[in-house]
């Protein structure tokens, strides 16, 4: 099974399962009958539910965490009481409260929002069924890809329809604020975690001994999120490991046979925070989650936002993935309540699968024309002739399909229709006019609008569209790092592309999903994509464009170019900027506003570089790279700039020097 | 002459004696033929249905044994004639007849019987020599070291641990040393209670014979029909009642071993000493490296004055467990005490022998009734643990009394002394079984572990899964038969034994599946914070895991030993190391 995280060589070749359509059912009956239904679901092992007062006596008594409590007590001075109480409230702030009335409640609820949002809410139900064995197999922990608030309500939601036993959420404290909401979700089945607690010694008991007390006793399939919290560009983010520690630990203890971690890809035509990410990532602050907040959301309920798709992925089971690779035997001689650093080996497994994991989502992702129309219109600022489109998009469908990205284009239906159907459906953000198409930003600023203002408006437009073009990144990542290495080497020797690319690579591995230590691996993958679609040829020692291969390296290139300006961009920034002690918070803001003067002036197009998250991962590749070196003054971090080393770096990334080589990797 | 007499009442192919072995009748009932245990002569009508539904099989499908031995398939003996010719002049007895070195090429694992079962006969010894004493074994072994003669010293040939198989990759002459002419006891010390006894003696008959006198040694491993003294010295035997008698390392007071050095011996019997570490320990776990254990002074106590068997019932496994671990932890363990899972509570109830009265079915047909109806017992969780008592009669009740209440802390019922005495009883015709299944396309075999109580439930629970698990992923058509049962409470962990068997109609090489299983299995153990082994032995199936189970240098310091005691590999069997 561990095969199942080594996509074949040929991606293209992944057998898919069918998607139905889950809310057709749910048009033809009645919703009421449906949130009243007998809910029987199976169980792990069959065992008996247990209560929640049951499963909050087992954590607060477990020998872990009454061993932490010894500790911190003996630490701090404090009476043992008084810090068992603290555990109890920090259990109680934490767990949740999953109760039948309140998921009968929202499989009510959501039955009439989810038929009003959507046109049809299509999930694999082979998956739900290999998910059903699953679960009573072996403790099962969903790994849902995060890219709206609409995805856990959506997965418990689907679990109830299908009648699976009902998962436990990691959710963010953020939730909490929203008082009557927070409490729903609570009853509804998520537990909130603080969003940092990283010296708390008890918090951290408290809360790794209640995930793991449900694992254990398979009380309920546990989800969370691997990235962390929603991606706001489309894109995956890079993974967080803390939690899937967690989960996984339970395996190397022997505490149970196997643990099985379900990828499951969600997604939307149409995001339902899309613009609200634009401006998030443009520096208008994200609003404080209330609830009176989602309630003036109700406007949102009278847009179309299309089609969603759930896919649930293999399980991936754990003993498979540790197989021959950690040894649980070195639990063996300290009682496995005190907590233990995994061995390094763990420590390696875990993020690893943490990568691939995010990889098995991406590659399970449902993608849409529309993505494709928005990556051309990204390309082409200027607008296109609708035929040309049309032209262009069925020849980058071929492409994404020979690079075997899951396309969901109907077949049946003319070039014309299917982009037309994208374009109606995102008339937000890409206009026809006089047979040109274009994407709806502003051209001249509107009334009492400043210069400013219409560079942020119209940024907004091309962050919107782009998080479209990000969904299928994933599909072009590895082919187009090459495409640019092969522009930038100085010949067209194997291992000249190979260390330009491996630079690139390096230089991105925060933007895109790269799987630490794979480069070599990628980059073979990359020449082959590319020589399978006939852009490259390969012999022993060289790699060329070949003959007709321009089309398709230009369009891999042009996919990467706002990235790689945007990287330019802040590089530049960090070179002038004469603030000796820049406060790492500092940061963002200066940058975007650098950037914005550049556009100001004329002499910057790419709207992307004012986006945040391109600023942070652009941030950490350079820290990574030496390039700038986080100093902590207090309780600030200030950056010190190498510019020499930023300088070099933005000429490299604009090819005008040639590649050094920033990292050894063997080829 | 008795140098053949054991080899004439047992099976050359299959566990024990040549007259009791279970078989289906013409009516398809199970029964259990000749006289010598309490379930001779029995019907057993739930047998075959267990037996059918457990492993998928049918009572059509047969795999009988090769009848007889293929004297012509045995290998000619390769003889040092020298070494022969002052053998006799010694007086040391010596046969290279092919039955009785095929008798003494194997042990009982499951790969050996399998194998012998085929009529296959693999590298055997080319002489059998028996010493009748002591010196004899001293004679054997300088003479072995003149001719550089590899010495392999056989007991009672119960090995599970393929410790008695030859070397494939040994060139010398091979000779098997059969102790079992060296079986008397020598004096017993009433004043100190100590026995001194010729190493070659079987179990039962020692106990028999200290019985005589009033006193036993108490040592009672579930081999000890068939095993030696000298076997379990070599081995560091365990026994079901070691709750009172120790186990064998805590039972031994002095041991003689001839080695090719010279004899190894300490000098007095004082019952502890503070001399370095304990040379007793170089010997006692040796397996037959270093040299043969010739004679041993052993504890004896004064026979027991009243035994009373029990049985308790759980509503599952889990409370069975913490109510032994509870037990232990209060120190008042019986003198034996085991818990068996469910799915050997079921295997317990198919051995049931035909019940002779209404009475007693109708009594049954009450208890189970009891048990499963009124204390919502489930009986597919269900298990029970069998208990022994033993001491005197006013003590023993006392201490049932403080076990069973115990017992009730965790849900546990007294459920009789019959089913406590049949759980022991079965101990004894349940390595009988494994030929009745090898008779129908089913293998299987036992092995054991020793784990912090801690970690007891989880190692059942991983290991019986993996079982499973490898079995399915083989190719095992059927799921395997997958259990376990705790055998033995200590203060800091408990002994597991675990039985597995599978239906292997359809694989093409079911030993090969069957030893990877088995390999996946113990991986398992390890894996979960269990021992390498609690008392069958490394031998040679367990050899690759030594240096991992005793650190490099552990296994540097034995092999120090070893080459210090035995610099040319006299007593060459290759095991442990």
């Amino acid at each position: 099974m561990a095969s199942v995280l080594y996509s074949p060589r040929d991606p293209g070749l992944k057998k898919r399962d069918e998607l139905e359509d889950m809310l057709e059912e749910r048009r033809r009956s009645s919703d009421a009958r449906h949130a009243l239904r007998c809910y029987a679901p199976a169980v792990y092992k069959g065992l008996a539910p247990r209560e929640v007062s049951a499963l909050r006596g087992a954590v607060l008594q477990s020998d872990a965490l009454q061993h932490v409590i010894g500790q911190v007590s003996a630490e701090c001075g404090e009476r043992r009481e008084l810090v068992q109480e603290e555990a109890a409230h920090l259990l109680d702030e934490m767990a949740h409260r999953l109760r039948l009335g309140t998921v009968r409640f929202f499989a009510y609820v959501l039955s009439k929002v989810f038929k009003t949002l959507f046109r049809s809410v299509r999930v694999n139900e082979e998956g739900v069924q290999r998910l059903q064995q699953a679960i009573q197999d072996h403790p099962v922990v969903l790994l849902p890809s995060h890219r709206s608030y609409m995805d856990f309500l959506m997965m418990s939601y689907i679990l109830y329809t299908y009648d699976l036993a009902l998962p436990v959420i990691a959710a963010g404290m953020d939730f909490m604020s929203m008082k009557v909401v927070g409490e729903m979700l609570r009853m509804s089945g998520a537990f909130f975690i603080r969003r940092s607690f990283g010296g708390d010694k008890l918090y951290w008991a408290v809360f790794s001994e209640y995930v793991k007390t449900m694992l254990r006793t398979g009380y309920a399939p546990i989800e969370f999120f691997l990235e962390g919290t929603r991606s706001r560009t489309g894109k995956s983010l890079t993974p967080k490991t803390g939690l899937l520690n967690i989960v996984m630990e339970p395996f190397f203890k022997g505490e149970v046979f196997d643990i099985h971690l379900v990828p499951v890809s969600i997604s939307y035509d149409r995001i339902l925070e899309e613009s609200l990410y634009a401006r998030e990532l443009l520096g208008v602050p994200k609003p404080k989650e209330t609830t009176s907040g989602l309630l003036k959301a109700r406007q949102i309920l009278r847009e179309d936002y299309g089609v969603m798709h759930v896919y649930f992925g293999h399980p991936v089971s754990v003993r498979s993935l540790a197989q021959g690779r950690v040894k649980r035997s070195q639990y063996n001689l300290v009682p496995r309540h005190i907590p233990q650093r995994p061995c390094l080996a763990a420590q390696a497994l875990v993020g690893e699968a943490a990568f691939r994991l995010v990889r098995l989502q991406e590659q399970a992702m449902v993608l849409r024309p529309w993505t494709l129309v928005a990556t051309l219109l990204l390309q082409n600022p200027d607008g296109m002739d609708l035929p040309v489109l049309e032209e262009q998009a069925a020849w980058l469908r071929r492409l994404a399909l020979s690079f075997g990205a899951f396309l969901d284009w109907p077949d049946c239906k003319p070039c014309r229709e299917v982009v037309g159907a994208g374009l109606a459906l995102h008339k937000n953000l890409a206009r026809v006019s006089g047979g040109r198409v274009r994407l709806a930003v502003a051209e001249t600023p509107g009334v009492g609008q400043t210069a400013e203002e219409l560079a942020f408006d119209r940024a907004v437009g091309v962050l919107s569209c782009a998080s479209y073009r990000n969904q299928i990144l994933h599909v072009f990542i590895r082919p187009a790092l090459l495409s640019v290495a092969l522009r930038t080497a100085n010949s067209s020797r194997k291992d000249e592309v190979y260390t330009c690319f491996n630079f690139l690579w390096t230089v991105f591995s925060n933007e895109f999903i790269l799987c630490p230590g794979a480069s070599v691996q990628d980059f073979e993958e990359a020449c082959y994509l590319l020589g399978k679609c006939c852009a490259v040829q390969e012999s022993q020692q060289d790699i060329v464009m070949s003959e007709g291969g321009h089309a398709t390296l230009a369009f891999l290139r042009a996919l990467l170019d706002p990235f790689l300006q945007g990287y330019q961009v802040v590089c530049q920034y960090l070179c002038k900027e004469t603030e000796e002690n820049l406060r790492e918070n500092k940061f963002v803001p200066a940058a975007r506003n650098f950037a914005l003067q550049l556009i100001l002036a004329g002499t910057l197009k790419c709207y992307e570089a004012l986006s945040s998250d391109l600023q942070k991962n652009a941030l950490a590749a350079l820290v990574q790279l030496e390039a700038v070196t986080k100093v902590k003054v207090g309780d600030q971090v200030t950056l010190k700039v190498n510019r020499r080393a930023a300088s070099s770096l933005e000429d490299m990334l604009g090819g005008r020097i040639p590649t050094q080589k920033p990292v050894h990797a063997r080829l | 002459s008795s140098h053949f007499f054991r080899q004439d009442i047992m099976k050359w192919n299959g566990w024990g004696y040549s007259d009791s072995r279970f078989l289906f009748n013409k009516k398809g009932q199970g029964e259990f033929t000749g006289k010598r245990y309490r379930l001779s002569g029995m019907i057993l009508p739930s047998l075959k249905d267990w037996f059918e539904a457990t492993f998928g099989t049918s009572l059509q499908h047969k795999t009988p044994a090769t009848p007889t031995l293929n004297v012509s398939a045995v290998p000619p003996p390769n003889l040092v004639e020298p070494f022969v010719e002052e053998l006799k002049v010694a007086g040391v007895a010596a046969s290279h007849d092919p039955e009785g070195r095929v008798f003494r090429s194997h042990g009982h694992c499951l790969h050996e019987i399998f194998a012998l079962r085929e009529g296959r006969i693999g590298r055997v010894p080319d002489l059998v020599v028996w010493p009748n004493c002591h010196n004899d074994v001293v004679k054997i072994v300088e003479l072995a070291c003149k001719y550089n003669v590899c010495l392999m010293p056989y007991g009672g040939g119960t090995s599970v641990s393929s410790a008695l198989e030859c070397p494939l990759e040994e060139t010398r002459s091979v000779v098997s040393l059969d102790t079992s002419q060296m079986n008397r006891i020598l004096w017993i010390d009433e004043k100190n209670l100590t026995v001194h006894v010729e190493a070659g003696i079987i179990g039962q008959d020692l106990e028999r014979q200290l019985n005589e006198s009033g006193y036993c040694t108490g040592h009672e491993p579930d081999s000890m029909e068939f095993s030696s003294l000298g076997g379990w010295v070599a081995t560091r035997a365990s026994g079901m009642k070691k709750n009172i008698y120790g186990n064998i390392e805590d039972l031994v007071v002095h041991i003689k071993m001839v080695t090719p050095r010279g004899v190894i011996e300490k000098s007095c019997q004082g019952p502890r000493m503070s001399t370095g570490p304990d040379i007793h320990h170089f010997i006692m776990g040796s397996e037959g490296t270093l040299g043969v254990v010739t004679e041993v002074t052993m504890k004896i106590r004064p026979l027991p004055e009243y035994q009373k068997y029990g049985s308790i019932v759980f509503p599952n496994f889990q409370q069975g467990v913490s109510c032994l671990r509870e037990v232990a932890r209060q120190r008042c363990a019986p003198a034996s005490i085991r818990l068996m899972d469910n799915e050997q509570f079921q295997f317990g109830h198919a051995l049931k022998p035909q019940v002779s009265s209404i009475f007693t079915s109708f009594l049954d047909g009450l208890k189970k009734f009891y048990i499963t109806k009124f204390k919502g017992f489930e009986p597919h969780h269900l298990c029970v643990a069998t208990l022994l008592f033993e001491g005197d009669r006013e003590k023993v009740l006392q201490h049932e009394k403080q076990v069973y209440d115990i017992a009730a802390k965790f849900g546990g019922l007294a459920a009789g002394e019959d089913n406590g005495q049949r759980g022991y009883m079965l101990t004894f015709v349940i390595a009988y079984l494994r030929d009745l299944g090898m008779d129908y396309y089913v293998i299987g075999e036992s092995f054991e572990t020793s784990v912090p109580w801690d970690r007891v439930l989880d190692l059942c629970r991983n290991v019986k899964e993996r079982i499973v698990r490898e079995c399915k992923e083989r190719g095992v058509q059927f799921p395997p038969f997958s259990t376990c049962r705790v055998t033995q409470t200590y203060d800091a962990g408990a002994c597991v034994y675990f039985y597995f068997a599978f239906n292997y109609r359809g694989l093409a090489d079911p030993l090969h599946v069957y030893e990877r299983v088995e390999h996946e299995a113990r991986e398992e153990i390890l894996a979960n914070g269990g021992s390498l082994s609690h008392h069958h032995g490394v031998g040679k199936l367990r050899k690759e895991w030594m240096r991992e189970a005793v650190s490099t240098v552990g296994l540097g310091m034995l092999q120090s030993v070893k080459e210090y005691v035995d610099p040319n590999n006299i007593f060459g069997n290759r095991n442990l190391l």
